[in-house]
């Protein structure tokens, strides 16, 4: 048997789905939101959901994220996206709402909207990309750097006087009544791939069932802005943003 | 007993030769061509086609949705 034989569509098993397009994504080699936007365009292709999702783009290296699924898009102001959502939610109940947010955008310029929103508990879900770094302008601080972790604007590497504590604001987010399901994943490996998978599936089912707010947190690697390769980045999180970003479900009701 | 073969087909232009799918690769069937694509990216290809169980591993943890994978029983 050659080759030829076996690339035949009778034996595929694994193809992009259509709803991501054939648009090259403008992320930087080996970056991890490239993983999340074929994860979240395979689970709206499975939930026969691309004419009825309404996502909401950040602000952050994710900016463009409507040039490449084919679903409707608004891109919010910087941290604003869980108010933009909760207004379409609200507006167009029968549409799966999700936001698309950096730690950047989460944690640091949209903590308000954050944290309301999902106290509120708007039917809407939260797909937070915490690469505990500000990617696009540059690698900054975010409230999520890790101590010690050097950035463009912490050189040294971080420290509690200068700068304070890392914020887990997923923790803080499973505390609110608001939040039905609040997960932290990530996507370096066939396993964790697929079950970030599951946990957005759950978060896009949750959000059409109106059983609240739910946050889907995908610890990931910002190579270019750590300054590493895709692969030393993975090794890198594992050992580094693991230990204060553990995995898994901190709330699922 | 039934013996399975894959095999993959890499979206050349699309790859940015960030060499993920390489290391998933549980058969070290693909590697980094020395050529590059029109964009200057070292795209990944088969090396050791024959190795290919078709387990789907690589295009999993593709950020850019480059892999295609075929499976046969044989
Ligand atoms: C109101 C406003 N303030 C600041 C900026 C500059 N800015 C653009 S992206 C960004 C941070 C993005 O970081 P993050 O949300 O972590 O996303 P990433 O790029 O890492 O994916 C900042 C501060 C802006 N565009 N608008
Ligand atoms: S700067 Fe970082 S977060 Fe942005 S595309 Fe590059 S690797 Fe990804
Ligand atoms: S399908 Fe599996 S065995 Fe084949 S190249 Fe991909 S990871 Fe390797
Ligand atoms: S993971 Fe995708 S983009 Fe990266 S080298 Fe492999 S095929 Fe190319």
């Amino acid at each position: 048997m050659t080759i030829n034989d076996i690339i035949n569509p009778a034996n595929l098993v694994y193809a992009k789905t259509k709803v991501m397009n054939d648009v090259p994504m403008h992320y930087c080699p080996g970056c991890s939101h490239g993983v999340v936007h074929k994860l979240i365009a395979e689970i709206i292709e499975e939930m026969d959901f691309q004419e009825k999702t309404i996502a909401i783009a950040p602000v952050g290296c994710a900016v463009f994220a409507y040039k490449y699924l084919d679903i409707d898009w608004q891109q919010a102001a910087h941290g604003r996206a869980p108010a933009l959502a909760t207004a379409v939610k609200r507006l167009l109940p029968d549409r799966l709402v999700f936001t698309y947010q950096g730690d950047g955008d989460l944690a640091a310029i949209g903590t308000a909207e954050t944290i309301h929103a999902a106290n509120r508990g708007e039917n809407i879900a939260i797909i937070f990309i915490n690469n505990g770094i500000y990617g696009m302008t540059g690698g900054q601080m975010a409230p999520t750097t890790l101590m010690g972790m050097k950035s463009s604007t912490s050189p040294n590497g971080r420290t509690v006087p200068l700068n304070g504590h890392p914020l887990d604001i997923t923790k803080l987010l499973a505390q609110l009544d608001g939040t039905c399901y609040v997960t932290r994943q990530s996507v370096h490996t066939v396993g964790t791939v697929r079950k970030t998978k599951k946990a957005i599936r759950l978060a896009f089912e949750n959000s059409m069932a109106g059983k609240g707010t739910s946050v889907v947190e995908i610890v990931s690697t910002c190579n270019s802005g750590w300054k590493m390769t895709p692969e030393a980045s993975n090794d890198w999180m594992v050992e580094n943003m693991f230990p204060v970003f553990p995995m898994g479900d901190l709330k699922n009701l | 007993m039934a013996k399975i073969k894959g095999a993959v087909v890499v979206n050349v232009e699309r790859c940015k030769g960030c060499n993920l799918c390489v290391v998933a690769c549980p058969s070290n069937v693909l590697a980094l061509n020395k050529e590059a694509n029109s964009k200057g990216y070292n795209y990944s290809a088969m090396v050791d086609a024959d190795s290919c169980v078709g387990c789907a591993a690589c295009a999993l943890v593709c950020p850019d949705a480059c892999i295609t994978v075929y499976k046969v029983r044989i």
